[in-house]
């Protein structure tokens, strides 16, 4: 009888208090493992995104992490090629068990790991890779976009182009040979053919990746003329390039377009000339018109630049979005689970169209359909500005991501197709300089 | 393609092989010499770079015409203290072993040698083009050069062909490593030290390796994994040359850069080709290389 007592007491309660049941017990950590390239060129992104997850890291913990609970990092490097990347990511998730995974910086690598995180059901969140079509090929359930992708990304750079050197006849081309060299290119052209279809491609030109030497490439150019030269190039190719062409004075006879020649900035320096068109493959610049005299992002700038000698770049934002994106899944879960813990598969419920504001650029919203991130477009011109010894940008244009991205179960080269030449005409606001 | 496109090509051509061969030759030196096929020739090479761009950055505020013997101090450094350790050190503990183990242990140098690249220099492109800024640019046909590419460059390639030509052929030093190479038992008999010949050819080959990358320094950026590019792209100058063949690889490196040139005016997309197709065609052709001789077996 004492037992049937006990057990009726026991039932009881637990009837009081519904919710008791379905609480998780607060863990003593929130692990992630990231991904990024530590070792080969792409360590030009990686070392300073790893930098920033450090950083951030510590920073959320100070204030009681996310929840209540600390973060912990567990890095693996994407440079270590892709078997190794993928069995690397399997230990991290099964053996070291952590909650959420940011994977990756390259599209190869997302291509991988993505089927990966579905099967391990393990939240993951692409921080930095751009190949539009991992999405839209196929709806996942625990992978997430936390920016923009290719698409956004060139449509902007090519706008911009349309809107400041509308008169241009012909263009060249010199990417990097590999993935997105050739789909930046593919959609950068599909977009300029549906928009200025009176445009010559006079050259397609596709240096090895990690080639030491453009002076054939520049030679060509030279000879040929184009009026505008696009580059979607990175890292130390697109330093390379940029000084080469500017030691021979291409810079200044053709036009030239930096796709995604953020990151290269600070380095080139002064031989970095005025007037080259720049994307930033987001909305994030260290001197953000929006932003620049917000106390928290300037704080968060400085402090970079104190730990690693430089002002951030565009992966060290992408990786600040991801942190971003957790915290406020996170709270959102906590918040519907009446402030309890919440399970793994109640945080990927709460992540998809969530809306989170970084502080560093406008809101990203992570689209419900396809869960791609829909984040603004920073593109700008280079200038010089007293009191710096590399150019900044000028101009700044902010495209709306509502407008320039896919709709969602549409292909990006198929929506590029149907862009009309009025497209250009868009309302975008433009920042100057100082 | 008219003549006017063929001279920029031609140029350019020359400019990129002048590179290649200096990288390609110490390979094919070492190869010629120690029989060794010398991974870490891509981390010399790599070092030589990273080292003249410091050395160049640090002594160009006090005169920028410095920094020319500031590249060159800096591939013998890298060439006696990176090659001279791993021949002393690596390679001759192995001498006598299978061939294997000396690839195995040069890809251990390379490997490490890699790493501590990142460790030293840290992963964020490094550019000293101090000493190409110095000279003028030229103008062919309207198309601006410049003078360290079409001039300089093809200069010290060509300086170092007939250098060490005149050096293996016409001096008692060079009589000495050919000697050793031809039959070391009998060249060690008649009293030659062949361990110092060794030791001084595979520091001759570094400080090549290590030449190429600091002439380089000026006007590419440093990159990590800049080392395995360019041990990809000397091994199949070596080989279509003919391992061991100085001759061969200036023409080799020639035939590269020519149609690499060309290749990227006509059919742009055959770029990355160029050296493999090459090598292929001429390995179907001649299995021993371009100027190598088929070897009797010693029995």
């Amino acid at each position: 009888m004492q037992f049937l007592k006990a057990a009726v007491v026991a039932g009881l309660v637990v009837a009081a208090f519904p919710g008791t049941s379905l609480a998780q017990s607060k863990p003593s950590e929130l692990k992630i493992g990231i991904t990024t390239f530590l070792s080969g060129p792409a360590s030009v992104f990686g070392v300073p995104a790893k930098a920033a997850a450090e950083m951030i890291a510590e920073d959320l913990n100070k204030k009681g992490g996310i929840g209540g609970v600390p973060v912990k990092l567990s890095f693996i490097d994407e440079g270590a090629g892709g078997e190794a990347l993928v069995s690397n990511y399997r230990r991290v998730v099964q053996d070291e068990k952590v909650d959420a995974t940011f994977a990756s910086i390259s599209s190869g690598s997302c291509t991988q790991l993505v089927p990966v995180a579905e099967d391990l059901k393990v939240m993951n969140f692409m921080w930095d890779c751009g190949a539009a079509s991992i999405l839209e090929t196929k709806k996942y359930r625990y992978n997430f976009r936390t920016q923009a992708n290719g698409t956004p990304e060139m449509l902007a750079v090519l706008l911009y182009l349309l809107k400041t050197k509308p008169d241009f006849k012909t263009i060249a081309v010199v990417n990097q040979d590999y993935a997105w060299g050739r789909e930046s290119w593919e959609i950068f052209s599909t977009a300029l053919k549906a928009m200025k279809p009176d445009v010559q491609v006079v050259a397609e030109l596709f240096p090895k990746f990690g080639a030491p030497d453009y002076s054939t490439e520049v030679s060509r150019l030279l000879a040929l003329r184009p009026d505008v030269v696009l580059t979607t190039s990175w890292g130390g190719d697109l330093d390379t390039l940029v000084r080469q062409a500017g030691q021979r004075g291409l810079l200044q006879q053709s036009t030239f377009v930096l796709g995604i020649g953020e990151s290269s900035i600070q380095r080139l320096g002064k031989d970095l000339p005025e007037g080259l068109i720049v994307g930033a493959r987001g909305d994030h610049w260290f001197l953000h018109p929006e932003k620049k005299n917000d106390a928290a992002f300037k704080a968060f700038n400085e402090a970079f630049k104190a730990k690693t000698g430089a002002w951030p770049i565009y992966p060290v934002y992408h990786m600040a979005q991801a942190f971003k994106a957790l915290q406020t899944a996170y709270d959102k879960a906590i918040k519907s689970n009446g402030g309890n813990w919440p399970t793994r598969e109640q945080v990927v419920d709460a992540t998809a169209g969530t809306e989170f504001a970084t502080g560093f650029g406008r809101p990203i919203t992570l689209r419900p359909e396809d869960n791609q991130g829909l984040e603004a477009q920073l593109v700008g011109v280079t200038k010089s500005v007293p009191g710096y010894d590399f150019k900044l940008l000028d101009n700044i244009m902010i495209f709306d991501p509502k407008t320039i991205t896919n709709p969602a179960g549409v292909r990006s080269v198929e929506w590029l197709k149907t862009l009309k030449p009025d497209f250009v005409k868009m309302d975008v606001p433009t920042f100057k300089a100082q | 393609m008219n003549s006017t496109l063929a001279i920029l090509a031609i140029l350019d051509g020359i400019s990129y092989a002048a590179l290649v061969f200096l990288v390609s030759v110490g390979l094919s030196l070492i190869f010629g010499v120690l029989r060794v096929v010398n991974v870490a020739h891509g981390s010399l090479y790599a070092f030589g770079a990273y080292l003249a761009a410091t050395f160049s950055l640090a002594i160009a505020p006090i005169s920028p015409w410095l920094t020319y013997p500031a590249l060159l101090a800096a591939s013998i450094v890298i060439g006696i203290v990176c090659g001279g350790f791993i021949e002393r050190f690596l390679l001759r503990p192995l001498s006598g072993q299978e061939d294997v183990l000396q690839l195995l242990i040069t890809f251990a140098a390379f490997m490490i040698m890699d790493n501590l690249q990142r460790l030293i220099w840290g992963v964020q492109p490094i550019f000293a083009a101090e000493p190409l800024r110095l000279l003028p640019n030229v103008a062919v046909f309207g198309v601006s050069y410049t003078s360290y590419q079409v001039i300089l460059l093809p200069g010290v390639a060509l300086a170092t062909l007939f250098g060490l030509r005149y050096f293996l052929r016409r001096t008692l030093s060079g009589a000495v490593i050919l000697a050793v190479t031809e039959d070391r038992e009998a060249s060690t008999a008649i009293g030659i030290d062949a361990k110092r010949v060794y030791f001084v050819t595979f520091v001759i080959g570094a400080s090549l390796a290590a030449l190429g990358g600091a002439l380089a320094s000026p006007t590419t950026s440093l990159v990590p994994g800049m080392g395995a590019d360019m041990i990809v792209l000397s091994f199949a100058v070596a080989a279509t040359a003919g391992l061991g063949q100085i001759e061969g690889t200036a023409l080799t490196a020639l035939m590269i850069g020519l149609t690499r040139a060309f290749v990227i005016y006509l059919q742009p997309e055959f770029e990355v080709l160029v050296p493999y197709l090459l090598m292929v065609l001429v390995l179907l052709v001649r299995p021993f290389g371009l100027f190598g001789a088929v070897q009797v077996r010693k029995i």
